[in-house]
């Protein structure tokens, strides 16, 4: 089982993962966008753990609370095209598993499936267009192969992760479709998009904290 | 980096305390990071808002108050803003008649609006969105995000805010936001990069000899970089792309704006204008009417940039009427 305080561990790694890769992020974009992912991200994610921290509380041990309190922050702090793609992420996620205390691996797959959508529904992207797509739906290819194996819930995000990655690397040769780097044309072709890598950073920070379970 | 700034997390909110120090008569700010005319709502009369990252001052901040936008939302340096903003922003122009959002073609901008727009709908506001994507430098096609919203978006909200201020309706000045975007055109040019000060180093390197021709707001790569070369060639470079695309052929009469990037002295500005009214009495176009200065700009990037809309009656009508606000004002 992946329970409220996993979930919040993922949270609170993955800010702190974007605040390590903020230059790292940053400088990818500058390559083919408008050199802002790693700034915006960090921006979302410190907003997010000030949430977190906050006064307020999230009322309760509800998974679902706290995606959604993560993808609403990101949506209203962060601006761009990462704030929807990305808030969207997290609220369709949340929305998925309202009232939950703990998640099943495939109650994870059933919410990754739903923030996944999010994601395709505001971003219109598809496969191959170089963007964070390229990341999210290996992932989620893996995480099915690895719920059909039988995987425990450590290996099964490490597979999650490694697919992520897969689908990162394999963003280096496209040519982008979509947001600031289409208009590079033929020009952005050999360079890694910032998107999927802030999203294999996502799954990463997943699997490090979950590993062994 | 070398800035009149505070600090880089301070720059748009100390900015916009000097707006509204500086024109507290036209124009307040409430939260979050609003810029909303000083009379909104007003009753009956059609909303008008736009946005987008800050950095191109004065659009769009400059152009909120009587006969042109009704409010507009500052993100962050080059970086779209928030739902958050647009909602409250709809909200605070509401006059019971609907809220026209005017959306630069951006990736993040079209998410984010639309995300407001739904939540607005979903409080009972009438809300439309025109988007604007006048830049030819990029081709329009099913594989890039198309074109950019550039100059055009200036003209769009002059003229669309002076029919809101006449008393048009939502579907009208809709329409008339929709024709400006078909009539208009634009491409620009960089002598020198920009500086985002949260980034603190250029945001694209150019040689002391070079020039970027087709250049975007944001710094975003044009069609070519070349040597210098002279003003009209440059102007050439930029209209003949420009005039070949809607086509503008002769006869037809046009507005004829030469923006500045930012960095760019005026009297450089007028010596395009100058080579600009060469090409255009060549092939026989009449400049109806003209602005000439730095009205959409890339932080401190030199350069320039042409747009031309082609005039009918209704447009030039709205174009000429009055209009009072810290960036354009004239007719009063």
């Amino acid at each position: 089982m992946i329970s409220y305080d996993d979930i919040l561990a993922w949270v609170r790694r993955f800010a702190v993962t974007v605040a390590e890769n903020k230059s790292y992020l940053t400088d990818l974009d500058s390559a083919i966008g408008d050199a802002d992912h790693g700034i915006n991200m960090d921006r979302g994610f410190t907003a997010v753990i000030d949430k977190l921290d906050g006064p307020d509380g999230l009322g309760g041990p509800d998974v679902g609370v706290v995606l959604r309190t993560v993808g609403t922050t990101l949506i209203s702090k962060v601006g761009g095209a990462s704030g929807p793609l990305y808030g969207m992420f997290f609220m369709g996620m949340g929305g998925a598993v309202a009232g939950k205390e703990a998640l099943t691996l495939e109650e994870f797959a059933t919410a990754y499936e739903a923030g996944l959508g999010g994601v395709l529904r505001i971003g219109k992207a598809e496969p191959g267009d170089k963007t964070m797509v390229d990341a999210l739906i290996p992932a989620r290819d893996a995480l099915r192969a690895a719920i059909a194996d039988g995987a425990a819930v450590g290996d099964a995000m490490a597979r999650m992760a490694d697919g992520a990655e897969q689908g990162m690397l394999a963003t280096v040769p496209l040519v982008a479709r979509k947001g600031r780097a289409s208009y590079l044309g033929e020009r952005s072709a050999g360079h890694q998009d910032p998107g999927a890598t802030s999203s294999h950073l996502l799954l990463r920070s997943a699997a490090e904290v979950w590993a062994g379970r | 980096m070398k800035k009149l700034i505070n600090s880089p997390d301070s720059v748009v909110d100390d900015a916009l305390a000097g707006v509204v120090a500086a024109h507290g008569d036209l124009v307040r700010v409430i939260e979050p990071n609003v810029v909303v005319r000083a009379d909104a709502p007003r009753a009956g009369k059609v909303g008008v808002i736009s946005g987008g990252g800050s950095g191109h001052e004065p659009m769009h901040g400059g152009f909120v108050g009587m006969g042109m936008l009704d409010a507009a939302c500052p993100g962050a340096v080059f970086t779209s803003p928030v739902p958050d903003q647009m909602l409250a922003a709809t909200k605070a122009v509401d006059g019971g008649a609907g809220v026209l959002h005017i959306v630069k073609n951006y990736t993040g901008d079209i998410m984010n609006f639309e995300l407001a727009a739904e939540m607005a709908r979903a409080e009972g506001i009438d809300v439309t969105s025109v988007v604007i994507a006048d830049d030819v430098a990029v081709k329009d096609s099913l594989y890039t995000a198309g074109r950019r919203g550039v100059g055009g978006t200036v003209l769009a909200e002059k003229i669309v805010g002076a029919a809101a201020e006449a008393g048009a309706d939502l579907a009208t000045v809709t329409a008339l936001c929709q024709k400006v975007q078909d009539n208009v055109r634009s491409m620009g040019m960089a002598l020198t990069s920009c500086t985002v000060p949260a980034a603190g180093k250029p945001t694209f390197e150019l040689g002391d000899d070079e020039m970027e021709i087709g250049i975007g707001i944001h710094g975003e790569p044009g069609r070519t970089r070349m040597k210098i070369t002279s003003a009209a060639e440059v102007t050439s470079m930029l209209a003949t792309p420009i005039l070949d695309d809607l086509p503008f052929v002769a006869g037809d009469k046009v507005l004829a704006f030469v923006n500045g990037m930012g960095g760019t002295p005026l009297i450089e500005l007028y010596v395009i204008f100058a080579e600009l009214k060469k090409i255009l009495d060549g092939r026989g176009i009449t400049i109806a009417r003209n602005l000439v200065g730095s009205y959409i700009t890339s932080l401190e990037m030199a350069g320039c940039s042409i747009t031309l809309l082609r005039l009918d009656d209704e447009l030039t009508k709205y174009w000429d009427a009055p209009v009072l606000t810290p960036g354009l004002r004239w007719g009063l």
